[in-house]
C-alpha cells in the first residue's frame, strides 16, 4: 500500500501573482487527478515564495506554475531562482497561460521544463508528466 | 398562443411526418450526430413547431416592446431609436499610454469610454507593492493615486463622455477618484454619466478580484448604491456581471442564473438600507457574455428582461416602470477566442456580436482577434470596433425589433432558459441565499464542474473548435502584437513615489484616520475615502485600511 502511494506522481498546481483565471489551473488538477495523480492546489495569489515552501513541504515531483496576466517574465525566473536555493533542483518546473513564444523559448533556456499554452488538452499535459517523470 | 383545433391538426400532421418524410430521409442519410446539444449541453430537437410553445400566452410571456415583461426590448423601437453604445474596453500601461488609446478611440467613432485597470489596481495594491512585481500595467492600466487619474482623464470632458469602470473590490475608491477629477473639471456628481461596475458578488464566484470578505464587502457596496442614488442620478451604480461568470467557464443557463440572483441580493441590500426601490433600481445595469451558440445566447437575453421583470414587480412591485427594465450591456466571449489562427476570432466575435444586438443589448465590446495571445493593439482593435460599425450599418438587422421573436426554437429555448435559472435560483434560495451560498462553494463548484464537462468534450471532439481541434494548421503566420515593457513599471513607480513626496502629510494622515473610524462605524464610506482620495492617499493605503478594518479574503482553493 504505502509502496503503491509512493509511485505515485506528485504535483503541486499554484497560481503565482495576482492573476485571478483559475479555470485552466483547476481544469488541470482535476485532470492530474483523475488520471490517478497527487495533486496540491495553492488557491490563489501565492507569492513565489509561498509557492516554493509548499512544494518543499509537500515534497512533490513538479511544480506547475499557470500565468496569464503577463507576468511571467518576473514570476518563472524567480520561482526558479527559490527553487535553486531550496535546494529543489530534482523537481520539475512546467507552467501554462498565456505567454507568447519568444518568451516560451526563454523560459525553457533557463530551465522550465515545459509551458503549455491555450488549447493544450489535458491528455498532452498528462502524458507530459508520465514521460518525464519517471517513478 | 394557437388554438386547441390547430394544435391538434399540427401535432397529427408532426406524427405523420415523423412516421414518413423524417424516418425516410434517416433511412438514406443518418444524422452527424447521435445527439444533438446547446452550448449549455441541453439537448435540440430536429425540428419545433408551434407545439412546443402550446403553453404560451403571447401577451403575458413576450409581449409588446417597451412593455411589461420586456421580452421583446426595452424600448418600443430598440436600435431603430437609438443603435447600442459602441464601448471598446481599453486600458494598459500608464495612464499616458491609456490617455492615448482612449482619444484614438473617441476619434474613431466610440461613444464611450471603458477602463480596464491592472492587476495590482483590480486587487487593491499600490504598484510598489511587492505582489504587484511583474504585474504593473500589464493587463490593465495601473492607477495608484488620484494624479493617474488625472493624467487618464486628460483632455476628456466628463460632462460629455459615459465611462464604465471595470472595478470591484476597490471600487468606491475609484468612483472616489472619478468624482475628484470631475470635480477639478467642474462637473458636478449630478452630470456624471457612466457605469461602476461594483459587482462584488461575482468576484467569489468566479472573477476572483476581491480584498473583504463577503460581509463586509456587501456593506461597502450598499454604501455605493446609496450614495449614487443621492447625489448621482445618471451614473448606474452597479453593472450585474453574468460576463466573468461565463469566462470562468459557466454555462449560459448558469451565467443567466448566478447574474439575476446577485442582482435581486443587490436590490434586498438597497431596500434595507432605507432606499426605495424606485430610487435606485432603474439605475442597476447588467454586463452580459456573448458566447457562439447563437441562439442560445439570443434567448439567454429575452429570458434574463423576462425574469428581471417578473421578479422585481412580484417582490417589490415598484410604481416606475424603469425599474422593471433589465439594460446591458455585452461583451463577445474571450473564453472562445483562440490561439490558434488568431484571426479566426473576427468571425466568432462577429457572430457572438450578432447575437447581442438581436438580443436587444443596449452597449456592446468586441474582443480583438488578437487578445489570446496579448493586449489588442491598434489595428486589432480597430477591426473590432468596426465589426460593430458593420452590424449596425451594413446589416440592416436593426430595422425591426427582436426579429427572431416567434420563432418556435427561439420561444422555446428562451422559456427553457427561464425554468433552468428558476430551478437554480430554488437551490440557491435552500441554501440560504447568495452569500452562504458562496461560502458553501456552491456556485464555484457547479461552474468549475461545466468547465470541466466543457474540456472533456473538446477533448472528445463532441465539440469542434476550428483551428484547436479540427481545422488544425501546421503553419501559423505570427501576427503582431502590442507589448508592455518593464519600462511601465519603472515609470510607475516614479510617479507614484513622487506623490508620497509631494502630498501634505498631515491632511493623507488625518484623511486615512477618519476613513478607519468611518469603516468601524456605520456612516456612509463615500466621503471619507473621497476625502481620502483628495489628500492622494493611493489605491493600497485605502484598501489596507478596509484590510485591517474587515479582514482579508482567502481563496479557498478547492478544485
Amino acid at each position: 500500500m504505502a509502496e503503491e502511494k509512493q509511485k505515485k506522481i506528485r504535483v503541486l498546481i499554484a497560481k503565482p501573482g495576482l492573476d485571478g483565471h483559475d479555470r485552466g489551473a483547476k481544469i488541470i488538477a482535476r485532470a492530474l487527478r483523475d488520471a490517478g495523480m497527487e495533486v496540491i492546489y495553492t488557491g490563489l495569489h501565492q507569492t513565489p515564495e509561498q509557492v516554493v515552501a509548499t512544494a518543499l513541504q509537500e515534497d512533490v515531483d513538479a511544480i506547475g506554475l499557470s500565468i496569464l496576466s503577463g507576468a511571467h517574465n518576473y514570476l518563472f525566473p524567480r520561482v526558479l531562482e527559490l527553487m535553486k536555493e531550496k535546494g529543489l533542483e530534482d523537481v520539475m518546473l512546467f507552467g501554462g497561460g498565456i505567454i507568447p513564444d519568444e518568451d516560451i523559448a526563454k523560459l525553457k533556456a533557463m530551465g522550465v521544463k515545459e509551458i503549455f499554452t491555450p488549447g493544450t488538452s489535458t491528455e498532452e499535459v498528462i502524458k507530459f508528466l508520465r514521460e518525464n517523470i519517471k517513478k | 398562443m394557437i388554438d386547441v383545433q390547430s394544435l391538434k391538426k399540427i401535432q397529427e400532421r408532426k406524427v405523420q411526418w415523423e412516421q414518413t418524410t423524417l424516418k425516410k430521409t434517416l433511412e438514406v442519410m443518418p444524422e452527424r450526430q447521435a445527439k444533438f446539444v446547446s452550448l449549455s449541453n441541453r439537448p435540440v430537437k430536429v425540428l419545433y413547431t408551434p407545439l412546443d410553445i402550446a403553453g404560451m400566452d403571447y401577451n403575458e410571456d413576450i409581449g409588446f416592446p417597451g412593455e411589461y415583461p420586456f421580452t421583446r426590448g426595452i424600448h418600443a423601437t430598440m436600435h431603430r431609436g437609438r443603435l447600442w453604445t459602441m464601448r471598446q474596453f481599453a486600458g494598459f500601461g500608464t495612464a499616458e499610454d491609456t490617455n492615448r488609446r482612449f482619444h484614438y478611440l473617441l476619434s474613431q467613432g466610440q461613444m464611450g469610454l471603458s477602463v480596464a485597470f491592472d492587476l495590482p489596481t483590480l486587487m487593491g495594491y499600490d504598484s510598489d507593492h511587492p505582489i504587484s512585481r511583474g504585474e504593473v500595467g500589464r493587463e490593465g492600466v495601473a492607477i495608484d493615486s488620484l494624479e493617474d487619474m488625472e493624467i487618464l482623464f486628460k483632455g476628456i470632458p466628463l460632462d460629455q463622455i459615459s465611462t464604465s469602470m471595470t472595478i470591484n473590490g476597490p471600487a468606491i475608491v475609484l468612483l472616489a477618484m472619478y468624482l475628484a477629477v470631475a470635480e477639478k473639471q467642474g462637473v458636478p456628481p449630478a452630470q456624471l454619466r457612466g457605469t461602476l461596475q461594483a459587482d462584488i458578488l461575482k468576484e467569489y464566484i468566479a472573477q476572483r478580484e476581491w480584498i473583504c470578505p463577503p460581509e463586509p464587502a456587501m456593506r461597502i457596496l450598499t454604501d455605493i448604491i446609496v450614495y449614487c442614488t443621492r447625489h448621482m442620478p445618471r451614473w448606474n451604480s452597479i453593472s450585474i456581471s453574468g460576463y466573468h461568470i461565463r469566462e470562468a467557464g459557466s454555462t449560459a443557463v448558469q451565467e443567466l442564473a448566478f447574474t439575476l440572483y446577485d442582482g435581486l441580493t443587490y436590490v434586498d441590500y438597497g431596500i434595507r438600507a432605507g432606499l426605495e426601490v424606485d430610487e435606485f433600481a432603474p439605475r442597476l445595469s447588467f454586463f452580459f457574455n456573448a458566447h457562439n451558440d447563437f441562439f442560445e445566447e439570443i434567448a439567454k437575453y429575452r429570458a434574463a428582461r423576462r425574469i428581471w421583470a417578473r421578479e422585481l414587480k412580484r417582490r417589490y412591485n415598484p410604481k416606475n416602470p424603469r425599474s422593471l427594465m433589465l439594460r446591458f450591456h455585452t461583451q463577445t466571449a474571450g473564453c472562445s477566442a483562440t490561439a490558434q489562427q488568431p484571426l479566426n476570432n473576427i468571425i466568432r466575435t462577429t457572430i457572438q456580436a450578432l447575437a447581442a444586438v438581436l438580443g436587444g443589448t443596449q452597449s456592446l465590446h468586441t474582443n480583438s482577434y488578437d487578445e489570446t495571445l496579448a493586449l489588442p493593439t491598434e489595428e486589432a482593435v480597430t477591426i473590432a470596433l468596426r465589426t460593430q460599425q458593420i452590424i449596425a450599418y451594413e446589416s440592416e438587422v436593426t430595422n425591426t425589433v427582436d426579429p427572431l421573436g416567434g420563432s418556435y426554437y427561439l420561444e422555446r429555448l428562451t422559456n427553457e432558459m427561464e425554468e433552468a435559472a428558476y430551478d437554480y435560483f430554488k437551490k440557491l434560495d435552500a441554501l440560504g441565499g447568495m452569500i452562504p451560498a458562496i461560502h458553501q462553494g456552491f456556485p464555484q463548484k457547479e461552474i468549475q464542474e461545466a468547465a470541466y464537462t466543457y474540456q472533456k468534450q473538446i477533448e472528445n471532439k463532441e465539440k469542434i473548435i476550428v483551428g484547436v481541434n479540427e481545422f488544425v494548421a501546421k503553419e501559423e503566420t505570427p501576427i503582431k502584437i502590442l507589448k508592455i515593457g518593464p519600462e511601465v513599471e519603472k515609470k510607475q513607480l516614479e510617479r507614484l513615489e513622487n506623490v508620497k513626496k509631494r502630498r501634505d502629510p498631515i491632511k493623507h494622515k488625518a484623511a486615512l484616520e477618519q476613513l478607519r473610524a468611518a469603516a468601524k462605524g456605520k456612516e456612509n464610506l463615500v466621503p471619507p475615502v473621497l476625502e481620502a482620495v483628495k489628500a492622494y492617499a493611493t489605491v493600497g493605503e485605502i484598501c489596507d485600511v478596509f484590510r485591517e478594518v474587515f479582514g482579508i479574503y482567502q481563496d479557498p482553493g478547492f478544485f
